[in-house]
């Protein structure tokens, strides 16, 4: 039986420099135009209300005025229900809001109210680089301990072009990054290893065909006959991910959309990147087999 | 069939027999978290402050009182625990009126009746333009009421020259705007033994309250010394009324009357009877949700739910057909045991935990395609499909471990630094990875024993 055989090797240096341009976008797009973080990271104040007619951003703009509120954020997710961001202030700046909008609107209701210090929007910042660090280490320790050390400095290589990549798109589109993002990023990382150590397995099971073969015959071989299982694992849980992007609701629907952006990332840098480097750091510094 | 495969299948129908127990009906089961079900949940920080520092003690007491106050305000279930060395979070399910708690909680509620020494004028109320004829008319108006403001203000900065000649004379404001000069504190809230919300003879809110024969003494000594005068009721610093004392009071009754609601009143006499707040306390953190938007969110977390579980069973079942029926089977002994997991462990099922749910789905199935893909390259190098079985799970064993473990790696990080939703995603993502790998390597398995058992001729894998 033929099997389907792609040469990836011959493309590394054309598709590791694809990714290497994307990254660098995207701590481009970090640096120069940041990111849309929400209150749980710098504070504030936010109501989300329900009017029992359809109203209009404008119309509650101008309520808002009326009690000094201009710079108010106000976003709405419904034909009656918006989001309303007061920036940080003390509980009396929400209150007053929402006595001036149920003034002219009696049967307003308040469906949720937010308010996040700006102590607690700045530990979540420092936990959030902690959590990302403590998992990538341990993933590299756990690598390093069942395949061997250049393994897993190559998957983790990826994961963090994953989660960069995730980031820039998120600066791009200026989704708003709330805590939930940083379970996100946390859970791409965790899982976007998984395919790179269906192929990492695969590259340690063909390992004694090195010396006949040489090394990039190894990886491509090793990426060819794994493939079928990388593009299966992935499209499953792409497909409950686009479910939930689609009628998750509003707070999922951006959660899912991280995942997404995630899970195509480490699907490409699954089967581009990992074994590149390998290749790569191979030619530079041949290991003894 | 083989002992050993007897074995495995009697213990697949346990669990599954011991999961449907445990989880039909599923109503009421699983817990939901506050952005499910609704309510507040609100993070306090103690503060210190000149009269009182935050320490051990005082937090233990602080707990104490928040615990007495949320328990008389009648809220189902509440969870009231320390967190570090100087916060506290209070959960309160069900809760429709999150500023009512926040008042309940974040309000010291430190009672002192003081003397008043002398006061400004009250400020007079702003002018509203459709009061006046003319825009000329409102701005004069306007200005005179700044100046009533200024003079006022001056007034007070006079007060506050005055109280350091005082004894322990403090500046307080009323809710009306209006400056007090007050003496020192003459009967306080810890002399209080009672307090209850009534109604005055006019039928407005008061609140009633009771001293201790100490509390009494002190109180009929103020009123006995200040007979004529006024005396202040003093709540956290803000006077909320100072009536003329019009006689010497004896009994160790009296009764407060502010401009406050019935709920205000009775708001207020739960804080008295529950004691204040022995240290000064921040609200740094305050997320409510009412029950509408909880039901919203589970309902489109169910319907995604139901629509990804759909769209994975189908691919699964025409990519590899009637082995795609035993990995269906399998996800569904998955699912199964995630909510069984979730009821055992007492875990809190979040908005981003059904994320988790709908993601294990997804998940789930990716050991079964890493066995199923083995099998076929054992079916192509010539081995029997019972002996591909044997050689696909075997082969791919490690690789599912070494990948869910990683992946438990990233959700033990994200459940120690996560919070609240965030750790009920961890939660339910753990119990996700252990239920898949106990389907993919026992459940599936199984089904695939029975099903050569049943048809050892036909190869297994029809597709490659």
């Amino acid at each position: 039986m033929k099997h389907f055989c792609v040469d990836f090797m011959k493309y590394r240096k054309a598709t590791l420099l694809f990714s290497l341009i994307c990254v660098l976008a995207s701590l481009g797009l970090l640096l120069f135009r940041g990111l849309n973080l929400g209150i749980d990271f710098t504070g504030g104040n936010v109501v989300q209300v329900e009017f029992s007619t359809a109203i209009s951003v404008g119309e509650v703009r101008d309520i808002l005025a009326s009690v000094g509120q201009e710079g108010a954020v106000i976003q709405a997710y419904s034909d009656v229900g918006v989001i309303i961001r007061t920036g940080i202030g003390d509980d009396q700046t929400r209150v007053a809001v929402v006595d001036a909008l149920r003034e002219k609107h009696p049967d307003l209701h308040v469906v949720g109210i937010e308010k996040v210090g700006p102590v607690v929007g700045a530990e979540l910042r420092k936990e959030a680089m902690i959590a990302l660090g403590l998992s990538l280490a341990g993933i590299l320790v756990y690598i390093s301990v069942r395949f061997q050390f250049r393994f897993a400095v190559v998957s983790v290589l990826a994961l963090m072009h994953d989660a960069i990549i995730t980031l820039g798109v998120f600066s791009l589109t200026g989704m708003e990054v709330s805590s939930s993002f940083i379970a996100a990023i946390l859970t791409i990382v965790g899982y976007s290893i998984n395919n790179s150590i269906v192929v990492l397995d695969r590259v340690r099971e063909n390992w004694n065909t090195l010396k006949s073969d040489g090394i990039i015959t190894l990886l491509n071989n090793s990426i060819n006959e794994t493939l079928s299982r990388t593009i299966n694992t992935s499209l499953t849980t792409l497909l409950p991910l686009i479910a939930l992007f689609l009628w998750g609701g509003n707070v999922l629907r951006i959660f899912s959309f991280a995942l997404l952006i995630g899970l195509i990332a480490g699907t490409y840098s699954s089967i581009f990147m990992v074994a590149g480097m390998l290749a790569g750091w191979w030619e530079k510094s041949p290991q003894r087999v | 069939m083989l002992r050993r495969d007897r074995w495995r299948l009697l213990l697949v129908a346990v669990v599954v027999l011991v999961a449907l127990f445990l989880v039909f009906p599923v109503k009421g089961r699983i817990n939901l978290g506050l952005d499910l079900k609704g309510g507040a949940h609100i993070v306090l920080q103690a503060k210190d402050t000149a009269e009182s520092k935050v320490s051990e003690d005082s937090l233990e007491r602080l707990l104490a009182v928040l615990r007495n106050r949320v328990d008389q305000f009648g809220v189902a279930e509440p969870v009231i625990q320390r967190e570090g060395a100087d916060r506290i979070i209070v959960d309160l399910p069900g809760v429709q009126d999150p500023d009512a708690a926040l008042e309940l909680i974040g309000k010291t509620a430190l009672l002192e009746f003081r003397a008043v020494v002398t006061s400004t004028s009250p400020i007079p109320p702003a002018a509203e333009r459709k009061n006046y004829d003319s825009d000329a008319e409102f701005e004069r108006a306007q200005s005179r009421w700044n100046e009533a403001v200024k003079a006022i203000d001056d007034q007070k900065e006079e007060l506050e020259r005055q109280s350091a000649s005082v004894e322990s004379g403090v500046v307080a404001r009323a809710d009306e705007g209006r400056f007090y000069l007050l003496g020192p504190v003459l009967v306080g809230g810890k002399d209080l033994v009672d307090a209850k919300p009534q109604y005055d003879h006019l039928g407005r809110p008061v609140v009633a309250l009771a001293f201790s024969s100490e509390g009494a003494k002190l109180f009929d000594t103020a009123t006995f010394a200040n007979v004529g005068k006024q005396l202040a009721i003093v709540l956290d610093g803000v006077v909320i009324s100072a009536p003329v004392v019009q006689e010497r009071i004896t009994g160790g009754n009296a009764q407060i009357s502010g401009r406050f609601s019935a709920e205000e009143a009775s708001r207020l006499s739960i804080m008295l009877r529950a004691g204040a707040l022995p240290v000064a306390v921040d609200v740094i953190e305050n997320r409510s949700v009412g029950p509408s938007l909880g039901e919203d969110s589970i309902r489109a977390g169910i319907q995604a739910g139901l629509v990804g579980a759909a769209l994975v069973f189908l691919f699964i079942l025409i990519y590899y057909r009637s082995l795609g029926l035993a990995a269906d089977a399998s996800l569904f002994v998955t699912i199964l045991l995630v909510f069984a997991g979730l009821i055992t462990l007492k875990a809190t099922l979040t908005l981003p935990g059904i994320a988790g749910i709908v993601l294990t789905i997804g998940m789930a199935v990716d050991g079964n395609v890493l066995i199923y893909e083995r099998m076929k390259e054992e079916l192509r190098a010539g081995k029997t499909p019972i002996a591909s079985v044997d050689g696909g799970f075997k082969k791919a064993l490690t690789t599912i471990l070494d990948a869910n473990i990683t992946t438990l790696i990233a959700a033990a990080v994200l459940f120690y630094f996560g919070s609240g939703p965030v750790r009920g995603f961890a939660v339910t993502l753990s119990v996700g990875i252990v239920a898949s790998v106990f389907s993919n390597i026992v459940v599936t398995r199984t089904i695939l024993q029975l099903f050569m058992s049943t048809r050892t001729a036909k190869p297994a894998a029809s597709r490659s």
